[in-house]
């Protein structure tokens, strides 16, 4: 394998991602209403309004259930004496960590799709397939592609949210509280699992449907993975603690090589062009 | 002469359908050799196994003395293929395409923008070079494209219908272009083409396929022979000879059939070409007066659709 080659074929497909609003401006929204919108609406709409922090912690059953069961491993983070303070907490550095999740989920995808299936969609790929370069070279390059903006939206969201929930609503801590850390495996371990595995999934898929749409469709039904986790957080069922997301991160780093060792395999020239994998 | 590309009983097939079998053929180094045949004949599978993109299931190959089935980056390396579609990135500008391609065929940057510019110049693309290829026109593509099949300076081209989509003007331009390379430089061509006129006038050599195998394969002229071994000939008269001077001349030896009797112009077919010296004699000798005297030679499109039809023959 040339690194060089890698890095070739990634750098173009990032100066085609860049030329495509369709496909870029949905990996600007999503981390805008994630990391600035949300966080925004609890810190400052909501005081704003009048809206009393009790309210919106006994708004609902499953919000109060699930600060009844929280381990103590995060429950130690939830001062119930102060509301206000509780509120940003629970919503913002608790219940709300898995949905981040969605983010290298969705890049990933978006990319690899367009990377992948995109090709095939606009018979770009035949051209690429007479250049010397290796499918180790083909696979990697694209990968590269997929995986480094994804990984690296999601971190630099991260970093934004980190400062617009230390920033924000400062006057009520008094303190920079968050991240908690629970976010440093969620974060730096599970989201490159994710993006690795998303990107694994949607060339899998890529072999098999002749265009973007049906690619990035199919493979974005990994987001299941995310709301499951939400459900099962909310439901008390599974807490985000340090330790389960450290076993969460093995698994999901599992499926990825498995899932990347098929898809390797799955992507060579002669697949490619007769469509047999 | 060295053969740049030798193949022995070549087949390909996959999920069991024969896309190949039994292709046996050579070109040799500068010779432009033109595969023809009708669309899903086996020329696009057949770039593809030389070039190592498909492994073939049977026969021997090689093609720049290097064995596609296990050497097809190295023959890639040496090779450039203008695909049947441009296969450009049309969001991309056309350097931003060359860079990238070049890259990938392991030029450094000083050699893409040195041979870059002569292609594009060459081309006529200088002026739209940095205009994204979504806005080229089609013939404008199929330049680009052949600009990139170009760009690493290879020892051997496959061309896919080179001249789709371009103006006469353009097309001319890419003829002359092909020639300067097999003829002055020395490098060999494969082209596939629809474009039998065009094949005519570059080709130095023509397979035709059909079905996934060579029905027919040799010079223009062995084609000719073997297709249409009868000559024609196109007899122009200053009038109307007299009338039983075409029945005299019909029953000459060597010749075979003669149209056109009772007006002032006649085709005639003869066994071979040195039957027309005599044949003009008696004529004059019989006082016609003969204004011109033209053999026909059979075009490349006709030798083509007579072999496509004696195939259809055969199977019925």
């Amino acid at each position: 394998m040339k690194i060089r080659n890698v890095l070739t074929i990634a750098r173009k497909d990032w100066l085609e991602v860049r030329q495509n609003k369709t496909a870029w401006i949905p990996m600007l929204i999503v981390p805008a209403i994630f990391v600035v919108v949300l966080p925004l609406i609890f810190t400052l709409l909501l005081p704003a309004l009048n809206v009393s922090p009790e309210d919106v912690m006994n708004s609902d059953a499953d919000i109060t259930y699930f600060i009844e069961r929280m381990p103590d491993q995060l429950s130690q983070y939830v001062d119930l004496q102060k509301p206000m303070e509780s509120m940003i907490v629970v919503m913002l550095g608790i219940m709300f960590a898995p949905m981040f999740l969605i983010m290298p989920l969705m890049f990933a995808s978006t990319i690899a799709a367009e990377s992948f299936a995109g090709e095939r969609e606009r018979k770009t790929i035949e051209a690429l397939l007479y250049t010397p370069a290796s499918d180790a070279d083909l696979f990697m390059g694209k990968l590269t592609a997929a995986a480094v903006p994804s990984i690296g939206i999601t971190w630099i969201s991260f970093l934004v949210y980190t400062l617009i929930l230390n920033l924000v609503p400062y006057t009520t801590f008094q303190r920079f509280w968050f991240p908690l850390p629970t976010w440093w495996p969620l974060i730096f371990w599970i989201t490159p699992a994710l993006a690795i595995l998303s990107i694994a999934v949607t060339v899998l898929i890529s072999a098999r449907v002749p265009n973007f749409q049906g690619a990035y469709q199919l493979s974005s039904s990994l987001v299941i993975l995310v709301v499951a986790l939400f459900a099962g957080q909310l439901s008390g069922f599974l807490y985000l603690s340090v330790g389960i997301e450290l076993l969460l991160g093995v698994l999901f780093w599992a499926a990825a090589f498995f899932l990347v060792y098929l898809a390797v395999r799955s992507f060579n020239r002669e697949a490619l062009i007769t469509g047999r994998s | 002469m060295l053969d740049v590309i030798t193949c022995q009983d070549l087949a390909f097939s996959y999920d069991g359908f024969q896309a190949l079998r039994g292709m046996t053929f050579s070109v040799q180094k500068g010779q432009v050799f033109a595969l023809l045949g009708p669309n899903g004949a086996g020329k696009t599978t057949t770039i593809r196994v030389l070039n190592g993109l498909l492994r073939s299931s049977a026969g021997q190959c090689s093609v720049l003395g290097l064995n596609p089935g296990n050497q097809g980056a190295e023959i890639r390396r040496r090779t450039g293929v203008l695909t049947e579609t441009p296969a450009l990135y049309e969001r991309l500008t056309a350097w931003q395409n060359l860079r990238f391609f070049g890259a990938l065929s392991e030029m450094d940057a000083a050699q893409i923008e040195e041979r870059g510019k002569f292609y594009l110049h060459a081309l006529d693309l200088d002026g739209w070079a940095d205009q994204r290829v979504e806005t080229y026109s089609k013939g404008m593509k199929q330049r680009l494209a052949l600009a990139r099949a170009l760009l690493h300076d290879p020892e051997l081209l496959f061309l896919d219908e080179p001249t789709s989509g371009m103006d006469p003007f353009a097309a001319r331009q890419v003829e002359e272009l092909i020639y300067r390379i097999s003829k002055d430089e020395g490098r060999s061509v494969i082209l596939c083409t629809h474009r039998l006129f065009e094949a005519e006038k570059v080709c130095d050599y023509v397979a035709v396929m059909k079905q996934g195998s060579i029905t027919a394969a040799g010079t223009l002229s062995e084609l000719r022979q073997q297709v249409t071994p009868e000559i024609r000939v196109r007899f122009e008269f200053q009038q109307v000879p007299a009338s039983d001077l075409a029945a005299q001349a019909g029953g000459l030896p060597g010749v075979q059939s003669l149209e056109g009797a009772g007006s002032a112009v006649w085709n005639l077919r003869l066994e071979t070409i040195e039957t027309v010296p005599p044949l003009v004699a008696f004529l004059t000798a019989n006082g016609a007066a003969v204004l011109s005297v033209i053999p026909h030679r059979a075009t490349l499109e006709e030798i083509y659709l007579k072999l496509q039809d004696q195939e259809e023959q055969v199977k019925l």
